[in-house]
């Protein structure tokens, strides 16, 4: 490979020939015989170079960037398929030199050995790295490929390693090995993540011959050198085969076992936490930064040709990361110090600068040199970056001084650019809302799987705001805290619907928490610690750790992160985990592809080239955002499914190898994907909509196991993408092509599944270039998605977080050596947090001529007309269909509910079969439902028109409006009438069935009573007391009569007068509308009422009160509810039990104590007034005659009947009781056991009053005949 | 009417192994004279519920029952006038109310060939006179009209106290303007979970938005503030989103502690309420 480099460098051939030479499998013809021939010779080594140049790369900034910052590192297998806690995406190792492809602490869970993390870190000598294979501990940490190790030794050049990478500097900045000083040692979670090196592809001829799928098989290892070119052998630099490769081979199965035993010890997904404020301190303060000098640049010449060919790669995409090779360039500009070089390791080549026998950087100035030259070259990439990326890049001094115009340009980009990256704070957790259409009664199998959702829904929310309040304590765990109570709300979902249910709304709550990526704030949020509750805190350390907390950055997990799931993301993840739920696995699987494919189908708006004015911006906000929501969406929705999908295959175990993954192979292959995304992405890329599925597509195959890119079907779509991913070559700009954040965003989601580790990289660099056959096959329509500016910055930066570290890297050279300034905010936001703009799809049409017809009328017309017209056509009808319901319908159940009453009146109380009753009412209504289709026709004719003028511009022509009116008029007619045709009969049914059920069950005393409710005069003012105020107070005057009570214990006769009348107002008052606040503080405070001052005036008054009886209009709403007021009754009742039997205590002179019979007289009167007019239920009357009541007579001495008697008169009288009725209970009191006196008295009693004539006025004197001896003379009054 | 957590246990503190009845509540009114009769009634209620709740098992042993029953018939053979089980009740530390229908229960397996049924026996208290014995009936009503936390008529008149207020509270919400869905409405519409009133278009409170609101013409303590979180104010917020609570008699300052959350309780009507302006454009 050096030896393209060679020629390069003694420009025997030209960079452009180089590139093209890389980039394409057939010679270009521009090329001149002589290139062609140098470079043939070297042409089985052409897929090798790109990840040679990367490598060489990195090996030769080793020892500029000893102190760089984090680590941009890969992640690991385990955390890929583990992923991460919610607190944080893990931080990668700060490994020093080897940023990109630093041999890590394979290890990433608590119980990392030192022997594993010395083995890996400090033991092995550099070989292992510096080759360009794949390094010892990737082999380890990428467990899908144990071979890697030994394919890499087969590629490794003569043993004759250089001394340069012995000079390996002891890593500073990693913390773990180097704690600062004072500081609490990183604690036992392992927070570090293997990266793995670029892997070259084997160099021999039979390997590069063979399939692809035989990079996934592992060779056995061996240490022999295969036959290699010499050319690579002779290098110095070459990729030398490390003498103690045995010693090596060793360390890896040291370090698999060791891993694979950590693994099972955490076998729920633990994943590295990071470290909260881990000081930085000592790499960012304490340094004295050296000065990049343009003078003193060693070797221009082969920088700027090194510089050239790597640029070319950049923009030809033939790296598999754009953005990770910008980071590291941004690495060598803002690279610190230089790391003295040992010995006379440089001395070996004097003179020879123009080969590479030399380091090609020997200062910082060569370095930050370099770096301009590759800036220099992707100025448009840097431009289309966030204004303060831009910024801190054009404000970069060393910039400014190595290239004045590129930070000219730079300056320019940052003023003209409007792309802020904002900070929006996450919303809170919002409840799903209840949707009676999806959520009712209606959609369940039964009552009991009703309530068992209703259950659920609770359950669920209550475990989320457990989650809120805990997930954040130290020491919490998800499983520990909620998983039982998941698995026993899991295990009631019995029924298959109910899961159904469940899974909506889990998706739902799933969508309106996580969608925005401020709801995924986690990531910011959930690593910082709470400031505020640290400051209030006196220890030293903990004053210690915020202070190292403001000057460390926020990080994301450096320009690699593995898939994790931020913020609220982390609820649900852990929840499917907890919930272990095989069926609601399958639902919310199905529930999911459901969603992606309506999303992924969705007709986004379509930019026609003639709306250029520049009034179309205001709507292209909105496009944007609903791009925006629709592609966050599919994004989660699709990471989501991926993580379910794959769950089952994902373990901490090693991937299979050898013939138990020819099984397993061959096992999965038959088994069909839960989503066909081939043919999504297929038609996504034939439609020109690949910047809608792509980066969903990503986002599913990110948590595809290790097995998923072996199987064929999977490799289509990961060679569909690679040739997408080379494609996009940033600096064509054509017309029809992607607009260039399109690009950019695809770039950034496939740069960054090409570096998840169950995607083998060898993949990457294995493809072909584009073959001409994937441009061709595109027959794309005029206007594609791709070639709409449909993504900003805001969205680049929201699906690519990890894009922000580029800034970090710069703000913290800014920071630099003082380290005052604060780690910055991740400034990422959500474009928007509804979910609400999603739009619906529109309706079909008919495939009639009108239909064809409207088509081409919307043809010539701007897209929003034809919006507008499926809104509106949508809503009217679905309005239509509703309409009809609460008119039509609802006109046919009140018809049902006065048939059924006639029904129940002429049939009695039984009204014979419900189910033939039912029928009868259906034959007499369904054919009602044919008018529905008449008044659904009637309905959209009347409200479409309207509809659709409000909405469309004025300046729309007549015609136009005309027409389109009437296209909205007939599209929501179809509706309608489409729906109402199949379902109207089926409406009425279940409505009608409702209605009777309704009747039947409410029969009873009170629909009767309802009918003739009344309210109250016009001039009542509302201020009876409240029934239960009312209750309370003649209970407490009944509990008085009947005792026991304290002797100084009686009610005045004023009070007894005041409660009866209050009772008439009560009954009278049956609705409030006015005095309320009398009326609360009437209700409220009783107790400081004055009770027991009658204020109510007496009789006369009392009685016109009463008489006032107008009858006026229901007012539905009434105080006086149907029990209270038969409690009410009852009371009465048994308060004139009392009276009659002279009972009640009366205060008073303690001679008396008894109520005068006049008074009495008078409060029976008054209350029989009341049983007449005023209670509107039945009153228990019988209850007088009861032989408990009349037994309160026994106890008097002397006995006095007479009250009785007039009550019993009155009843009569007033036609509150019949003559015969009383014979009847008189009757019955004769079986009771009475004193033999007493029963002689009821019997003479009983006689006297059957004896009466009828006759108007009754006959008090006949009471006289009572015999006087026994009972009292009535007394007149 | 908000107490403190201090304040409520003093109260709380006073009502230990008091008997439910009017004597009682008179003593209790006089040793808070600033405390409204109705909040004191319902502290009084809820505490001595919760106490009965703690004891209720140890008066169900057949052992017990069969005590009872001898001393109530001892005690009416001697004088049937007496308030024989209303004594023993208070005696034993029992609401009355509950006690007579214990004795009631016992009483009628005795006498009837088939056990009584729930609906019998719920009914014979309700009205007593069908009760076969006239000296039980009486015993039984008495226990019934002095009992001041338990029984029908106690039963009627809380729930006669809801019913208004949450009248009361529709005629406020009338009298704001503010359009609302009540429990019968969102009911036949099949929502299963269904607060006093739903606000058509939310509210501000105290910067709170609020969706629904409930009714409570109770006092707020913390047991029955927690059971209706569980069941009822949760639930409110899983389907509606934030909401008010009003418990009409006061509730513990200290439980109101959710209003981030997006539980607002309050002691009355709030007087301050921010309705959305729809400007115009």
């Amino acid at each position: 490979m050096a030896a393209v480099l060679e020629s390069l460098l003694r420009e025997e051939v030209s960079v452009a020939a180089v590139v093209r030479w890389i980039a394409r499998s057939t010679q270009g013809s521009k090329d001149n015989p002589g290139e062609a021939a140098a470079l043939s010779s070297l042409r089985p080594l052409r897929k090798e170079f790109v990840p040679f140049l990367l490598n060489f790369l990195r090996e030769q900034s080793s020892r500029v960037l000893p102190q760089g910052p984090p680590t941009p590192a890969k992640a690991s297998g385990a955390s890929a398929a583990l992923p991460g806690r919610p607190g944080g995406p893990p931080r990668g190792s700060r490994g020093a030199r080897s940023q990109l492809f630093p041999p890590t602490e394979a290890l990433s869970t608590a119980a990392e050995s030192p022997v594993a993390r010395r083995g890996g870190r400090r033991r092995v000598p550099g070989p292992a790295r510096e080759r360009g294979g794949r390094s010892l501990e990737e082999g380890v940490s990428v467990e899908s490929l144990p071979g890697a190790g030994s394919r890499r030794l087969r590629g490794s050049g003569s043993p004759s390693r250089p001394s340069l990478t012995l000079s390996d500097p002891p890593n500073l900045s990693n913390l773990e090995e180097f704690p600062p000083v004072g500081s609490v040692p990183p604690g036992p979670t392992g927070r570090t993540k293997p990266s793995r090196r670029i892997n070259p592809t084997p160099v021999s001829e039979e390997r590069s011959l063979s399939k692809p799928k035989t990079c996934f098989t592992s060779p056995p290892i061996s240490c022999v050198p295969s036959s290699q070119p010499s050319a690579l052998d002779t290098r110095p630099w070459g990729l030398g085969l490390p003498p103690g490769c045995r010693s090596l081979q060793e360390e890896r199965e040291m370090l698999r076992k060791e891993r694979s035993k950590q693994l099972q010890q955490s076998p729920t997904p633990t994943c590295p936490t990071p470290e909260l404020g881990s000081p930085l301190l000592n790499w960012t303060g304490g340094l004295t930064d050296e000065l990049a000098d343009p003078a003193r640049v060693s070797s221009r010449q082969r920088l700027e040709l090194v510089a050239l060919v790597y640029s070319s790669c950049i923009a030809e995409n033939l790296v598999p990361n754009l953005f990770l090779e910008l980071f590291f360039v941004f690495q060598l500009l803002t690279a610190r110090r230089m790391v003295t070089a040992k010995d006379n390791d440089f001395e070996l080549s004097p003179g020879a600068l123009d080969s590479l026998e030399s380091p090609l950087f020997q200062s910082i100035h060569d370095c930050v040199f370099f770096a301009v030259q590759v800036l220099e070259c992707h100025f448009q990439v840097l431009s289309n970056l966030d204004k303060g990326t831009l910024k801190l890049l054009a404000e970069n001094e060393r910039l400014l001084c190595f290239s004045p115009a590129l930070q000219g340009r730079l300056r320019a980009a940052y003023e003209g650019s409007v792309a802020k990256v904002s900070l929006v704070m996450p919303p809170s957790a919002q409840a799903v809302s209840f949707q009676p259409e999806t959520d009712n009664r209606a959609n369940f199998s039964s009552d009991r799987a009703f309530h068992t959702f209703k259950k659920q829904r609770d359950v669920f929310y209550e475990v989320l705001r457990e989650w809120e309040d805990h997930h954040e304590e130290a020491g919490w765990d998800f499983e520990k805290g909620l998983g039982s109570r998941i698995r026993a709300m899991m295990g009631q979902l019995s029924a298959a619907c109910s899961h159904s249910h469940f899974v909506r709304l889990f998706q739902k709550q799933l969508l309106q928490m996580c969608q925005s990526p401020g709801g995924a704030g986690g990531t910011v949020l959930g690593e910082a610690p709470d400031v505020l509750s640290m400051l209030g805190a006196d220890k030293l350390g903990r004053l210690w750790r915020l202070q190292e907390r403001l000057v460390t950055p926020q990080s994301s997990g450096g320009p690699c992160p593995p898939p994790t799931f931020p913020g609220c993301q982390g609820f649900f993840r852990d929840f499917i985990l907890s919930a272990s739920s095989f069926q609601f696995n399958q639902h919310l699987m199905d529930s999911l592809s459901l969603k992606i494919r309506e999303l992924n189908g969705l007709t986004l708006p379509q930019h026609e080239p003639s709306d250029e004015d520049g009034e179309s911006d205001v709507d292209w906000q909105g496009e944007r955002r609903q791009f925006a929501v629709v592609l966050l969406s599919l994004r989660l929705l699709a990471k989501f499914l991926g993580f379910v999908a794959f769950l089952p295959y994902r373990g901490p175990e090693p991937p299979p190898t050898g013939e138990l993954q020819d099984s397993i192979l061959a096992l999965r292959s038959q088994v069909p994907p839960v989503l066909d995304v081939r043919t999504l992405l297929q038609r996504g890329l034939q439609a020109r909509r690949a910047v809608l599925t792509v980066p969903w597509l990503v986002e599913f195959l990110s948590f595809a196991d290790h097995v998923v890119p072996l199987l064929d079907y999977y490799q289509g779509i990961f060679t569909l993408l690679l040739r997408l991913h080379r494609s996009l070559v940033l600096s064509q700009e054509n017309e029809r092509k992607m607009c260039f954040l399109n690009k950019l965003l695809l770039l950034a989601v496939l740069g960054w599944l090409f570096q998840i580790p169950t995607v083998p990289e060898d993949l990457f660099f294995l493809e072909e270039g584009p073959s001409d056959a994937f441009e061709m096959d595109i027959v794309a329509p005029e206007h594609g998605l791709d070639s709409m500016p449909v993504v900003d910055q805001q969205l680049l930066y929201t699906c690519c977080p990890y894009i922000g570290e580029l800034r970090k890297l710069l703000a913290l050279w800014v920071s630099g050596s003082s380290g005052r300034s604060g780690g910055f905010v991740r400034k990422i936001t959500p474009t928007t947090t509804t979910t609400s703009s999603l739009g619906a799809q529109p309706p079909q049409t008919s495939q009639g001529l009108q239909a064809q017809l409207a088509q081409a009328f919307f043809h010539n017309q701007p897209p929003s007309l034809r919006r507008t017209v499926e809104f509106v056509a949508e809503r009217i009808g679905s309005n239509c269909v509703k309409h009809i319901k609460a008119t039509l319908v609802a006109d046919l159940v009140r018809q049902v509910e006065s048939l059924l009453q006639e029904q129940l009146v002429t049939q009695g109380e039984e009204g014979g079969d419900p189910a033939q009753l039912l029928e009868i009412l259906y034959s007499r209504l369904c054919p009602h439902g044919a008018q529905a289709l008449a008044l659904g026709r009637e309905f959209c004719q009347r409200k479409s028109p309207g509809a659709v003028r409000a909405l469309l511009p004025e300046e729309t022509p007549a015609a136009v409006l005309s027409s389109a009116e009437n296209i909205a008029v007939g599209l929501a007619t179809e509706k309608a009438c489409a729906w109402l045709s199949a379902n109207i009969t089926a409406l009425i049914r279940r409505e009608v069935k409702a209605a009777v059920s309704r009747t039947l069950r409410a029969q009873g005393p009170e629909p009767a009573a309802r009918g003739e409710r009344r309210g109250c005069s016009r001039a009542c003012e509302h201020h009876a007391p409240l029934p239960s105020h009312l209750i309370s107070e003649i209970k407490d005057v009944l509990s008085l009569a009947v005792g026991p009570r304290d002797s100084d214990e009686g009610v005045s006769p004023e009070h007894l007068e005041q409660l009866v009348c209050q009772l008439g107002q009560t009954l009278q008052c049956r609705q409030v509308r006015g005095g309320i606040c009398h009326l609360r503080a009437a209700f409220l405070c009783p107790c400081v009422r004055p009770d027991n001052q009658s204020h109510a005036g007496s009789g006369p008054i009392l009685a016109a009160v009463i008489m006032v009886m107008p009858m006026v209009s229901i007012f539905p709403p009434q105080f006086l509810c149907p029990p209270a007021e038969q409690h009410l009754a009852k009371c009465s009742v048994e308060l004139a039990s009392f009276l009659v039997a002279d009972q009640i205590p009366i205060l008073g002179p303690p001679a008396q104590h008894r109520l005068e019979r006049g008074q009495a007289r008078r409060l029976l009167h008054m209350l029989l007034s009341l049983w007449k007019e005023h209670f509107q239920g039945p009153v228990p009357l019988q209850l007088l005659l009861s032989p408990r009541n009349v037994g309160l007579l026994a106890d008097t001495r002397p006995r006095e009947w007479d009250l009785l008697l007039f009550l019993l008169r009155e009843l009569v009288e007033k036609g509150l009781m019949g003559r015969m009725e009383i014979e009847a209970c008189l009757g019955s009191l004769h079986q009771a056991q009475w004193p033999r006196d007493f029963a002689e008295e009821l019997a003479t009693l009983s006689n006297l009053l059957l004896a009466e004539p009828h006759l108007p006025e009754p006959q008090l004197r006949a009471c006289e005949l009572v015999q006087s001896n026994r009972g009292t003379v009535l007394a007149q009054s | 009417m908000i107490l403190t957590k201090a304040q409520y246990d003093e109260i709380a503190q006073c009502l230990v192994s008091v008997p439910p009845t009017r004597q009682s509540l008179r003593k209790l009114k006089q040793r808070f004279p600033s405390q409204s009769q109705a909040t004191l009634l319902s502290i009084f209620s809820q505490e001595y519920q919760k106490h009965i709740k703690r004891t209720h098992a140890k008066h169900h042993t057949s052992e017990a029952i069969e005590s009872y029953y001898q001393r109530y018939l001892n005690g009416v053979a001697k004088n049937g006038a007496a308030p024989v089980l209303l004594d023993l009740a208070n005696e034993v530390d029992y609401a009355p109310s509950l006690m007579a229908r214990l004795i009631l229960e016992r009483f009628l397996q005795e006498h009837e060939e088939t056990p009584p049924s729930k609906s019998v026996i719920n009914s014979m208290l309700r009205d007593p006179s069908q009760i076969p014995d006239g000296v039980l009936a009486n015993q039984v009503y008495q226990c019934i009209v002095n009992d001041c936390c338990y029984g029908p008529l106690v039963d009627c008149i809380k729930h006669a106290i809801g019913h208004e207020h949450e009248v009361m509270l529709r005629d406020m919400l009338l009298e704001k303007n503010l359009s609302f869905l009540d429990e019968d409405q969102l009911r036949a519409k099949g929502y299963d979970k269904t607060p006093d009133f739903i606000l058509q278009v939310p509210v501000a409170v105290e910067g709170h938005i609020i969706h629904w609101i409930e009714s409570k013409a109770s006092f707020g303590d913390e047991c029955s503030h927690h059971a209706y979180l569980h069941d009822q104010f949760w639930s409110y917020w899983n389907r509606f989103g934030p909401g008010l609570v009003i418990y009409w008699y006061g509730f513990i300052q200290e439980l109101d502690c959710n209003r981030e959350r997006g539980i607002l309780l309050k002691a009355c009507f709030p007087t301050n309420i921010v309705t959305l302006c729809h400007s115009v454009a």
